[in-house]
């Protein structure tokens, strides 16, 4: 599936994942390409969410639930007895379906993230947060108010700055969680924009219910479906002639 | 009956009910303004009592109600807080911790006379810290727990799931998540348990009625293994004991005033650090 110039970052092989007794994903088996948009579509309740919530081990934080099989980011395994939780999470930055800024001002939601990592200088943190704002492309729009109230902004805003929150760690691979699923579609556009700009440096993976999103942004798109990774494929051609039917059904809204 | 009559009726029927509530309390308070601020002068707060508690000043029950809010604050609040902490943030979902939830509900509906009677029996014999603020203090504490568990525990709750998966997400440990983003977070509900802690605390008699209540003092209390005087236990004092009713009934009003007063003023400045925090949080 992959041309020869581009590497692998991440790798899932044979991952199942269960609430309970319930199997939420079975025998997830693919890889993810580095500086490239990945998308995974598929109807509500696939197991999308569940599964890149995985990536930076956040379905821990849920009582009952539990993962089989081996999940590899950069050729290191990352679900072992001495892999460190923390050093996952800072290596793989999250952005949520609702925006959510911490109740402080723009500049402590984007200092956070380096004042927990022990940074204490004050203008290495400036100049941080400066170049994550940038890059969020929310820096114009928000020089003048950084000590205001992050809740004060729009949705919109409020998304790019969990962006910028998240850049400001310096992760490797960005997970996007239904990201535009509150916002208006100029707000949207910004985003995918945004997106678009970040895959130079950063290996993206979106989860979107919105097909025409997956299809303008994202260079590899994988179908799920009832826990199951139905096709992966360059966007391209997931979109033009799937090879399976299901795949094909969702794509042309006969089901989802 | 027509809709918009039971609306109109509904209303009327609610606003006459909160109308008759503000009434009470405005009724206690001007009752108690009137008939105390008569007594009240620079030597009522400042002098100590004199001629068989008929005269002079409640000075002493002033300074002994406040070391006693004071000390039993100190006491309860990091154990009311870490334990909200503790049962919100950390503790697995269990029967037993179910049922260390179960008691502490529990423990805010019992008597404060018993409580009283606990304070007794184990601060002021088993302890050994005697009659004194010290064991006053921690009864008040013990009896004031429950109810800023419960309210620092709601508060918490009340920090959305989605601020700790942010702070995780970026790589935040489980204590720096609590510590920077969901206890500030929580912190103007905090306050509000605290503020009604400190009333009901400044307030209660029984509990210091064995515990570090004295009818009266020569001397203001030495240190917290003295015993005080407090004003509610003053105004019991004066309603119940003595020789002149009609000049203690006077004085007692002149307590109450002022035990409103530093509930009141103490209130005041919660309110005053929970909306500056409220600003600071919630826009």
């Amino acid at each position: 599936m992959y041309t020869n110039n581009i590497k692998e970052c991440m790798k899932f092989e044979d991952v199942n994942f269960y609430y309970y007794n319930k199997q939420a994903l079975k025998n997830i088996t693919f890889s993810v390409p580095e500086n490239r948009i990945t998308a995974i579509i598929g109807p509500s309740g696939c197991g999308k969410t569940t599964f890149i919530r995985l990536i930076n081990r956040m379905n821990e934080l849920i009582p009952g639930t539990r993962m089989e099989g081996k999940i590899f980011l950069n050729g290191k395994e990352i679900y072992t007895q001495d892999t460190d939780v923390v050093d996952i999470r800072r290596s793989v930055g999250m952005v949520f379906q609702k925006p959510n800024p911490f109740p402080k001002s723009i500049y402590e939601n984007i200092s956070y993230g380096l004042r927990i990592n022990g940074i204490r200088d004050k203008s290495y943190i400036d100049a941080k947060v400066e170049e994550s704002l940038k890059k969020a492309a929310l820096w114009n729009e928000v020089k003048d108010r950084l000590h205001d109230n992050a809740l004060g902004f729009s949705g919109g805003q409020q998304q790019r700055l969990c962006i910028a929150r998240c850049l400001a760690v310096e992760p490797k691979v960005i997970l996007f969680d239904e990201p535009c699923a509150s916002l208006d579609p100029i707000s949207t556009a910004k985003i995918e924009e945004l997106m678009l700009d970040l895959k130079k440096n950063y290996t993206i993976i979106i989860v979107t219910h919105n097909m025409q999103q997956a299809a303008r942004v994202s260079d590899f798109t994988a179908f799920f479906y009832l826990g199951s990774m139905v096709e992966i494929d360059l966007t391209s051609i997931i979109f033009t002639k799937p090879k399976q039917k299901a795949t094909e059904d969702y794509i042309t809204g006969r089901f989802g | 009956m027509n809709q918009k009559v039971v609306e109109k009726l509904g209303f009327i029927m609610l606003f006459a009910l909160t109308a008759l509530t503000i009434f009470f309390l405005i009724t206690i308070i001007y009752f108690i303004a009137v008939r105390g601020v008569k007594v009240i002068s620079w030597e009522f707060l400042t002098q100590f009592p004199k001629d068989a508690m008929t005269k002079g000043g409640v000075a002493p029950a002033i300074v002994g109600t406040l070391c006693l809010t004071i000390g039993a604050i100190l006491f309860a609040l990091p154990l009311g807080v870490a334990c909200a902490v503790y049962l919100c943030e950390y503790s697995p979902k269990s029967y037993i911790v179910n049922i260390i939830r179960m008691s502490i509900n529990n423990l805010a509906g019992v008597p404060s006379v018993v409580f009283g009677l606990f304070g007794l029996a184990i601060f002021v014999k088993i302890f050994g810290f005697g009659v004194s603020i010290l064991s006053g203090s921690l009864t008040l504490a013990v009896m004031v727990l429950p109810s800023i568990i419960s309210t620092s525990q709601e508060a918490l709750m009340a920090v959305p799931q989605s601020y700790r998966e942010a702070s995780l997400a970026l790589g935040a440990s489980h204590w720096q998540t609590i510590k920077k983003v969901v206890v500030p977070t929580a912190l103007p509900g905090i306050l509000t348990g605290i503020i009604l802690g400190i009333g009901r605390v400044a307030g209660e008699t029984a509990p210091i009625l064995f515990t570090a209540g004295t009818f009266y003092m020569r001397s203001y209390p030495k240190s917290i293994f003295s015993e005080t005087m407090a004003l509610p236990y003053h105004i019991y004092a004066l309603m119940t004991e003595g020789t002149r009713p009609d000049q203690q009934v006077r004085i007692a009003y002149g307590c109450a005033l002022i035990l409103l007063l530093i509930v009141l003023s103490v209130s005041a400045i919660a309110v005053v650090i929970r909306q500056s925090q409220r600003r600071l949080y919630v826009h």
